[in-house]
């Protein structure tokens, strides 16, 4: 079992080295097409403009028919038909056929060449062992509850020693489950979205690196242990973002995310230390049972240090703003890193050490306070976002916020089951919005629109994203969030909440999730009117997104839709009827709100009905520029403050030195005569000097 | 015979040239003064060896060393001084100053720090 385990972590680890030393040189070994026609190409993102390079014309040969024919046939009618209804609409139709940018024919033909793709396949099949790896352990853990613990070796450090183990409970091996399940998904979704990207073999391997970091957070046994996988899946989300670095944006983006989530991993490492020297331990097991021992300040500051990494690497208030930011990496790295997997380990981490969260009440006020500003706040900002990218990641905030709620009020299960739920609707409306992104050129919604004839894959797996993102029945999100409204709603009214949880914010995060979910009807109903009805506001072949792009995106609307019946098993985790009317007559209401809004006027932006409150949610409450106000002007002006103290004080001391003994060495080079019998008479007057010193002296 | 005779006139010898090695002009006069200052030592050698009565007669064999060695050095030193004759028409020491440093250009001599940036001026004050 913990060998399984193991073996599912290191899979993707090692793969990640032979991806980056070995990639291309096994797709030469494989007889792929030569390299020199993956190297061109723009990136994808902001900067694919591809209007193609010279793979364009070499790929159009090969599936000139798979890319001509539906991207004619797919428009031309439609267009025209449409016109007819809305004739004031701005309609691409009057200039000739935009032509298929390369990113189509380079996305179609990465299905076929997928056998010949070295780094695609060292990235994709030990992924797909893990996968099974951790679907067999949870299989046997689910047969079989109960936690299993391994340790390889004990690290000596003097003091406590390092458990090199692993701990597999119910809990780790179905969040690992979910990560290599989204994890395998994105791997092989990246295989087209990617195509085109010269340096995709990085990508991949970044990934899988990321991902065996994220399977060591969940099935590690020490604390430690956790903390390193928690770091290198930070570098990897760090790489992952900057990929297309070329973009001053996108590296400023990376190294955002890096810096403030560093800032939450440094209360981190000292709550691990608080709670580990307290503990006198650091494997998770040991700290556990030693908790009852432990003074009560010990484990409110360990728990409220713990917060401070949990909240930035889960992007909770007030550590949040990277995560819209980070959008700037690929589509599918923010669908596996910024949606399911490393956002989640956050709430994973205390999920885990729930049982001491539970025993401080700083704490557990400290993480519903924080949840409900979160959730509240993202979701009214997702509401105005013009990015579909940006719109999804307040969404993963407000989303992480419930689930940290679902913790607060005491439903750890609650919680992981709107993990995992979230894990698998999240991926797939990222992957989903990757493939709106990359047939329309543009992630902005103001350019989509009227997708859902020429993406039905997309559309649908989408409308079961949506819909499980705002909790509509009977997808999974309605289960996993009503489990906690639902938990939410006893610990306010009837007090079955954790004994050191105030009353008073139990009641608030119970309306805060109610109002929550209405908002985040009224924001999910805008993005999907926005990218999939109405008449299409930019010019762009519509047409499906490539197979290996539309695979994995419905592969991923199965769980989506269907998990959340697994959840009725578990008695704790059942719909609540009135906690369930509740949270659906929110959701309709927020729904309806912006259906009537859009009705009006499809063509515009449903957002334009908050008036001067737009602006204000768009720039997420102007965070950005009370952080820059408070933080980075205030650094900034010290920075400089510091160059001109060693620029005025110590390089001036430094030259001044210089240049005074230079001064001084002119003084002797004045006796620098040119005149060798000069010389002579000092050495005469020398040697005579010393001659009589030493006479006289001795 | 006293010691005294053969040690002050080697002194007054050796002074004589020293004075001409530092004073004279001409370079033939001063290599002439070396020589002085060689046979000042010589006359010493050759008296204490007498004094002593060095059954090896060390002393002597010394100066025969010394007047080969003088020998050489005249001869390079002529030479030298022939080859600095023809190039510059002109054998007198005081002239002879090209060893003299060479004044620096007015920039290097006082850098201004302020006004320039810290890095250039922290380069240049590795290279001087």
């Amino acid at each position: 079992m913990i060998t399984l385990a193991a073996l599912a972590t290191l899979l993707p680890f090692l793969a990640a080295f032979a991806g980056m030393l070995l990639g291309p040189w096994t797709s030469r070994l494989l007889g792929a097409a030569p390299p020199a026609a993956q190297a061109f190409g723009t990136a994808d993102g902001a900067g694919r403009s591809g209007a193609g390079g010279p793979e364009a014309g070499e790929l159009s040969k090969t599936s000139a028919e798979d890319t001509e024919t539906p991207g004619t046939a797919g428009t031309s009618p439609e267009p025209e038909k449409t016109s007819a209804e809305a004739p004031t609409m701005p309609l691409p139709v009057s200039g000739p056929e935009p032509a298929a940018p390369a990113r189509y024919a380079a996305g179609d033909s990465a299905l076929r060449g997928l056998p010949r793709n070295g780094p695609a396949l060292i990235a994709c099949l030990p992924m797909a062992v893990a996968t099974v790896l951790a679907l067999i352990v949870a299989v046997a853990v689910w047969r079989h509850p109960g936690v299993r613990t391994g340790t390889l070796t004990l690290i000596p450090t003097g003091t406590i020693d390092i458990a090199l183990g692993l701990r597999v409970d119910g809990l780790a091996a179905l969040v690992a489950l979910m990560v290599c399940g989204v994890a395998l998904a994105v791997q092989l979704y990246s295989v087209a979205y990617m195509a085109e990207d010269r340096r995709y073999s990085s990508y991949a391997a970044f990934i899988s690196l990321f991902t065996a970091a994220m399977l060591l957070v969940v099935y590690s046994g020490d604390l430690l242990v956790l903390y390193v996988g928690w770091e290198v899946m930070g570098v990897c989300s760090y790489f992952l973002i900057g990929h297309h670095w070329q973009e001053r944006a996108n590296s400023r983006a990376a190294v955002k995310a890096f810096l403030i989530t560093r800032l939450g991993d440094v209360g981190f490492l000292i709550g691990i230390f608080v709670l580990g020297v307290g503990a006198g331990t650091f494997s998770i097991g040991g700290v556990l049972e030693r908790l009852p021992d432990l003074p009560q300040g010990t484990v409110t500051a360990a728990t409220l240090l713990l917060l401070a990494g949990v909240a930035g690497k889960s992007a909770q208030f007030p550590l949040h703003t990277w995560l819209p930011d980070a959008m700037a990496g690929p589509t599918p790295v923010s669908a596996l890193i910024h949606a399911a997997t490393m956002v989640a380990a956050g709430i994973y981490v205390v999920a885990r050490l729930y049982a001491a969260f539970a025993a401080s009440a700083a704490a557990l006020t400290v993480l519903g306070v924080l949840a409900v500003i979160s959730m509240l706040g993202s979701a009214l900002a997702a509401l105005a976002q013009d990015d579909l990218k940006r719109v999804l990641a307040y969404s993963t905030i407000s989303q992480l916020a419930c689930m940290a709620a679902g913790l607060a009020v005491g439903a750890p299960a609650a919680a992981i089951f709107h993990l995992v739920a979230h894990g698998a609707f999240k991926a797939l409306l990222f992957l989903a919005a990757g493939s709106v992104i990359f047939v329309t050129g543009s992630g902005l919604l103001r350019r989509h629109g009227g997708l859902r004839r020429a993406m039905p894959v997309t559309f649908w797996a989408m409308t079961i994203g949506y819909a499980a993102l705002v909790g509509l029945p009977p997808v999974s999100g309605f289960f996993s969030k009503d489990a906690i409204v639902g938990a939410a709603w006893h610990a306010a009214a009837h007090g079955e909440r954790p004994a050191h949880l105030p009353g008073g914010v139990a009641w608030l995060i119970c309306l805060a999730l109610l109002a929550t979910v209405a908002v985040t009807a009224a924001y999910a109903t805008r993005a999907w009117l926005m990218t999939f009805f109405g008449e299409p506001r930019a010019a762009f072949p519509a047409r499906e997104a490539p197979p290996l792009m539309t695979w994995p995106v419905a592969a991923l609307a199965v769980p989506a839709a269907l998990l959340g019946f697994f959840g009725l098993g578990a008695p704790e985790l059942r719909p609540h009827p009135l906690s369930a009317l509740l949270s659906l007559l929110a959701a309709a209401a927020g729904a309806v709100a912006v259906y009537l809004v859009w009705n009006r006027d499809p063509a515009a932006d449903p957002a334009g009905g908050l008036g001067p409150l737009r602006r204000v949610f768009e720039r997420g409450f102007y965070l950005d520029e009370v952080y820059a106000a408070l933080v980075v002007r205030p650094v900034r002006a010290a920075a400089r403050a510091v160059l001109a103290v060693d620029r005025r004080g110590i390089d001036a001391a430094v030259v001044g030195v210089a240049g005074r003994s230079r001064r001084a060495g002119g003084l002797l080079r004045r006796t620098q005569t040119g005149d060798v019998q000069t010389y002579l008479t000092g050495l005469l007057a020398g040697v005579v000097v010393i001659a009589v010193g030493v006479v006289v002296l001795l | 015979m006293h010691a005294a005779y053969p040690v002050v006139v080697a002194a007054l010898l050796f002074s004589v040239g020293v004075y001409g090695v530092l004073a004279r002009r001409n370079a033939i006069l001063v290599l002439m003064s070396v020589e002085l200052m060689l046979n000042a030592v010589n006359l010493n050698l050759v008296a204490f060896d007498v004094l002593w009565r060095d059954r090896l007669h060390g002393g002597q064999v010394m100066t025969l060393f010394t007047i080969v060695i003088a020998a050489a050095e005249i001869g390079l030193g002529l030479a030298i001084v022939l080859l600095v004759f023809r190039n510059r028409r002109m054998i007198e020491v005081d002239r002879l100053r090209t060893l003299t440093e060479q004044t620096a250009p007015a920039g290097e001599e006082t850098p201004q720090e302020p006004r320039r940036p810290a890095a250039a001026a922290a380069r240049e004050g590795d290279t001087a």
